[in-house]
């Protein structure tokens, strides 16, 4: 067995049926197109994911059948849609196996972050307090803590990486102190694809009473995640990398925790009482959505995860993983290639560069062949600045992903190669 | 030809592979940085200009084969031309890229002829997310004259 698929045990079992990709493939339309003369090749799902025909018709139902506000009006309309947008949160609930009071819809992973890191963060730091970010972080779970800490005096400390590409969870130990009141860290990393065990994170971190803070963009797409059992206090996911719809994120709070935050947001729909001077706010989670929320696409995620619950995620981790593998393997065996990461523990996403060649013309090299992968900094600079490199290419899998995909990766990364003589 | 070679011509891979002037210039009258935050890429270009012509022009930095050629062949393109022949290079290399080369085939011909070897950029057309790489050092040489011309002005008041 391979190290891919070995490693990641530690969030899968191995009791589950195979996986059939051509089964689910006619379910996703953009798979249907052709770029530049090839059948779309589609290896950036960690960027963005694509869209169920699902997905699509929730969205279009919305606004067709129940194009009204939610949370507002007396007519029959309005409590359609927020009969059906409150059912999204339940399901959205029972998806992560939390309690709906504490879902959250956001503008994104990113929105959630931000939202955190300005109520929770304000409330919660003093100056000198410690917040500890993974090295493996986005930017997005990095920049907000950031300005977290400008504006209260705390303090921004990396929890360093180890040459695996796992986190040096022997520093974390050593340096959580009284200090520490959050931990923020990636549960998948959008590079190098290291699960991180969260479970342990957090239960070191509560040791000393810090909170864990948990982006988990790019884990909720590769496997089921059950946030109860990883006992993080917040847990953020993008809708859109969920193969659901752009601009929606769904953010878990520990109830006990969104009861006593700050608003981030003023406006409509998050207040109890308004007066010219002051106002009283509504509870959780009403009280961290001001505004009309992303109705339509609350409707698209729903629809999605509906069309998820159709699959074996088991068995669909397992094949993404079987894809990983036989990619890693292909782009090792061509002169110059180096992969990053060999944590005993990832997702199926590959992050690589081929000896003397920019990721830059290794990206528009595969595209020329309808090959869509990303090429770039992956928002993750300082990652970036401890692999000792600019960029990477980087090739993430999904479901849909079949051999073909991963021959098609390998043959583009092959003809870069010859192409820039190296 | 595929648009892969055409885009990644040989004159092209050749500049990535050794390009010219590539090192600092204590001399300059001039120096700017051109960033692509998309992408981490970064050059330094240093000028020269002695009596309104570019005497002498380098860079430094890091970036794709489509950027690092695109400014070593720019650096061979306008040295010893005047200023005002430099930028109006930058304006025919910028339509081409782009792809909004003159309607005529006469002023099409005219602007082959201005650009010479800097025409195997054409392919870059096909390739719109690839402009920014293309003219990042023209970006960075054009800040680099501004800034000598203002140290000039400067001079002179004094």
């Amino acid at each position: 067995m391979s190290s891919v698929s070995s490693a990641a045990q530690s969030f899968r079992s191995s009791a589950h049926g195979s996986w059939d990709p051509e089964r689910i493939r006619p379910d996703f339309p953009m798979l249907k197109r052709t770029v530049r003369g090839h059948p779309l090749v589609y290896l950036d799902n960690a960027a963005t994911a694509l869209k169920p025909q699902a997905v699509i018709d929730a969205v279009v139902e919305y606004y067709t059948h129940f194009s009204a506000n939610v949370a507002r009006g007396v007519h029959t309309t309005s409590q359609e849609a927020t009969e059906r947008y409150e059912s999204v949160r339940v399901r959205a609930a029972g998806y992560l196996n939390v309690d709906s009071s504490e879902i959250v819809f956001t503008a994104g992973t990113t929105a959630s972050l931000n939202l955190v890191a300005s109520s929770f963060g304000s409330d919660a730091l003093r100056p000198g307090d410690e917040i500890l970010v993974s090295e493996l972080e986005h930017h997005s779970n990095l920049v907000p803590w950031q300005l977290s800490a400008e504006r209260t005096g705390a303090l921004v400390r990396a929890i360093p990486m180890l040459d695996s590409g796992d986190l040096d969870l022997e520093w974390l130990e050593r340096e959580l102190s009284s200090r520490t009141k959050i931990v923020a860290v990636c549960h998948a990393s959008n590079v190098l694809g290291t699960v991180v065990p969260i479970d342990r994170v957090s239960e070191m971190a509560h040791r000393v009473g810090a909170k864990v803070v948990v982006d988990g963009a790019q884990a909720a797409p590769h496997f089921s995640v059950d946030v109860r059992a990883l006992d993080c206090d917040f847990y953020a996911l993008s809708a859109h990398k969920l193969f659901g719809p752009t601009g929606l994120g769904v953010l878990f709070g520990k109830r006990a925790l969104l009861e006593r935050m700050s608003p981030w947001q003023g406006g409509g729909g998050m207040i109890s009482s308004v007066e010219i001077a002051r106002s009283s706010y509504a509870a959780s989670p009403a009280r961290f959505e001001a505004g009309t929320p992303a109705v339509a696409e609350v409707f698209g995620l729903g629809g999605a995860l509906e069309y998820l619950a159709t699959w074996d995620r088991l068995a669909a981790t397992d094949h993404e993983s079987a894809l990983a593998d036989a990619a890693i393997a292909g782009l090792e065996s061509i002169p110059g290639v180096k992969v990053f990461g060999e944590s005993a523990s990832r997702v199926g996403v590959v992050a690589f560069a081929l000896d003397g060649v920019h990721a830059h013309d290794v990206g528009t090299a595969l595209d020329a062949g309808g090959v869509a992968v990303r090429a770039g900094h992956h928002c993750a600079q300082p990652l970036m600045r401890r692999l000792g490199v600019v960029a990477t290419a980087r090739a993430s899998f999904a479901p849909y992903n079949t051999l073909r995909d991963v021959e098609a990766l390998v043959a583009g990364v092959e003809r870069a190669r010859t192409l820039f003589g190296r | 030809m595929s648009e892969l070679d055409e885009l990644y011509q040989t004159l092209i891979l050749e500049h990535n592979r050794s390009p010219r002037n590539f090192r600092s210039l204590a001399s300059a009258t001039g120096h700017a940085e051109g960033r692509n935050p998309l992408c981490g890429d970064s050059f330094e270009v240093w000028v020269t200009i002695d009596n309104d012509l570019v005497a002498d022009v380098a860079f430094q930095g890091q970036g794709c084969a489509i950027s690092k050629a695109s400014a070593s062949m720019m650096t061979t393109a306008i040295k010893g031309k005047t200023v005002a022949e430099a930028r109006a290079l930058f304006e025919r290399f910028h339509e081409v890229v782009t792809g909004r080369a003159p309607a005529g085939e006469g002023q099409r011909k005219e602007a082959r002829r201005t650009l010479g070897c800097l025409s195997a950029f054409a392919g870059v057309s096909a390739f719109p997310i690839r402009v920014k790489c293309a003219t990042l050092a023209w970006h960075a040489l054009m800040k680099a004259v501004e800034e000598g011309r203002g140290k000039q002005e400067n001079d002179v008041v004094r």
